[in-house]
């Protein structure tokens, strides 16, 4: 983990898709080593605001982005910024657990490979599986089905892999979008206790539909509405005491 | 309770009527091809032997076998596809991975779908030009192949295109986030889950590359060749070559008094020959279906 204070800062961030304005000016700062939630209604920008944390946002086409953002203190649209290596350090986790239709195993080992240009040993990458596996607590499920295929598993199983798949890389800061609304209550709290237990290692930003979900799992919250970001506390605060209208509208559920 | 009132019955019997037509739409399909089928072995029947395959024609082609323009068909269909298949892929995974939306990729789109509209008769006549005359490769294997490779190439480019696309969406965004290039990501996932996808769009080019007749007649296929019998390696690439699709064009149009069976006989090993390359496709595939799970 490094020693500054925000893994990510923005500063006058916005971004087009196209003509449309799907990000006005956010500046926001995420806390090394905490778990921040980004909440809003639908279309508010949050996902879109998670995925310029990694730069995939210009995997999607024709979009224009000004502004600057800064990870670990570096600005990442710098020209020496390899894309290969942000988001080798910036891990995501999606709605929809997306494994590789591969081993559990290959899964794990997946980002090891593209990362290194020599054949890896094995027992390093019998390793890594195994911390992985661990990290995620899925190495009691599945010690003995490395060998399975990945989409095999169930889905809070195939969602927890996708998180020890980030791993063995080392990340800095995991980014999740709303990687929860695919699981049933038990799966779900599964992952939150598995967030908070890797909280502290890594900083994670959290999108999130569920208040109580950013309640239960977020040390601070940041409320954004079409595009803008409205308020930005520790979560206790901003739950009680929000400071602005639209923000105690939003949470009280009036509108969503 | 439960009785059929007019209304249930009229469906049910509308039901009946809608199945009976479409079996029989089925069968309308099949029953030709088995006709065929049936009616090319009886014809050729007498005349199908080893020593058929492996006989040059003799007697003005009046007798003998097949063995020259056997040989040559296996020629220009093996080497067309060996150019064929890589530049069609290789542009097919630029298409569908790498380019963005623009005019240009639009127009590449659009030449690719009318390209593979284009007669026959047409590629014939730019593979004279282009590479018999243009290029002065001269009537021979090489250019004969390198027409039929252009032929075939803009639907090899559609069909892969169409099982690049089949691949999840979702694949590639993991392995995007965990800093994967492009080039990794289609090596890694992409092609190992398209590639059954891609080698059956290949394959029904074979039988396109085997069966096409004015193309290989315009540049590089004789009406008459004897080449040593039983030697596989018996053409050069710039040598011409007898070709079994004009092979059996000559025989039943442009020489008197060939036996039935001869002429059956050919046709009987052309239809066997594009058998034998779906097959050897079909095993390949599942061999590597075998892989594929999601």
């Amino acid at each position: 983990m490094s020693d500054l204070a925000y893994s990510i800062v923005t500063r006058d961030l916005s971004l087009w898709y196209g003509e449309f304005q799907a990000l006005r000016s956010v500046s926001f700062k995420a806390r090394n080593g905490l778990i921040t939630a980004l909440i809003g209604p639908s279309g508010c920008g949050k996902t879109t605001l998670l995925r310029c944390f990694n730069r995939v946002n210009e995997r999607y086409g024709n979009v224009t982005t000004t502004g600057e953002i800064r990870l670990l203190g570096k600005n990442i649209y710098d020209e020496d910024v390899s894309l290969i290596e942000l988001r080798k350090s910036v891990g995501m986790v999606f709605q929809r657990p997306n494994p590789l239709p591969l081993t559990v195993y290959e899964n794990i080992v997946f980002g090891l490979h593209i990362h290194s240009p020599a054949r890896l040993n094995a027992s390093a990458l019998d390793e890594a599986v195994e911390q992985a596996l661990t990290d995620v607590g899925l190495w009691m499920d599945l010690k003995d089905k490395q060998k399975s295929k990945a989409t095999s598993l169930s889905l809070d199983q195939q969602q927890k892999l996708c998180i020890a798949r980030l791993l063995p890389l080392k990340p800095e800061i995991i980014l999740m979008d709303e990687p929860c609304s695919a699981l049933d209550v038990e799966a779900t709290r599964q992952v939150e206790e598995l967030m908070l237990e890797l909280a502290g290692r890594y900083t994670i930003i959290i999108v999130t539909h569920n208040m109580a979900q950013a309640k239960r799992v977020s040390h601070e919250c940041a409320f954004m509405l079409m595009g803008e970001l409205i308020e930005h506390s520790r979560t206790e605060d901003l739950f009680i005491r929000p400071l602005d209208k639209r923000t105690a509208e939003y949470i009280e559920g009036r509108f969503g | 309770m439960f009785e059929a009132t007019d209304q249930t019955r009229r469906k049910q019997r509308q039901e009946s009527a809608i199945k009976y037509l479409l079996t029989t739409m089925t069968v309308i399909i099949v029953l030709p091809l088995l006709l065929i089928i049936f009616y090319l072995f009886y014809k050729a029947a007498p005349i199908l032997s080893l020593e058929f395959l492996l006989e040059n024609p003799i007697h003005g082609m009046r007798s003998g076998g097949i063995w020259a323009p056997l040989l040559g068909t296996i020629y220009l269909v093996l080497i067309s596809l060996l150019i064929a298949t890589p530049v069609g892929i290789f542009a097919a995974i630029y298409l569908n991975e790498y380019s963005r939306e623009s005019w240009m990729t639009r127009v590449i789109n659009l030449a690719v779908v009318n390209l593979a509209g284009v007669p026959s008769i047409v590629h014939a006549l730019f593979g004279l030009g282009a590479f018999v005359l243009f290029a002065g490769i001269g009537r021979s294997i090489l250019a004969a192949s390198l027409t039929l490779a252009i032929m075939t190439l803009p639907v090899i480019i559609a069909s892969t295109k169409e099982a690049l696309a089949a691949v999840p969406h979702s694949f590639r965004e993991a392995c995007w986030n965990v800093g994967a290039t492009r080039w990794q990501t289609i090596r890694n996932v992409v092609l190992p889950n398209s590639i059954s996808g891609i080698l059956t769009g290949v394959i029904l080019q074979v039988s396109r590359a085997a069966g096409e007749t004015a193309p290989v007649m315009f540049t590089g296929a004789v009406f008459f060749k004897a080449i040593q019998t039983g030697d596989p390696f018996a053409y050069g690439l710039l040598d011409q070559c007898m070709a079994l699709s004009m092979h059996l064009f000559t025989i039943s149009t442009q020489v008197p008094d060939v036996p039935d069976a001869l002429t059956y006989g050919t046709a009987v090993v052309l239809l066997g020959v594009v058998l034998l390359f779906n097959a050897l496709a079909i095993l390949l595939r599942i061999k590597l279906r075998g892989k594929k799970k999601w």
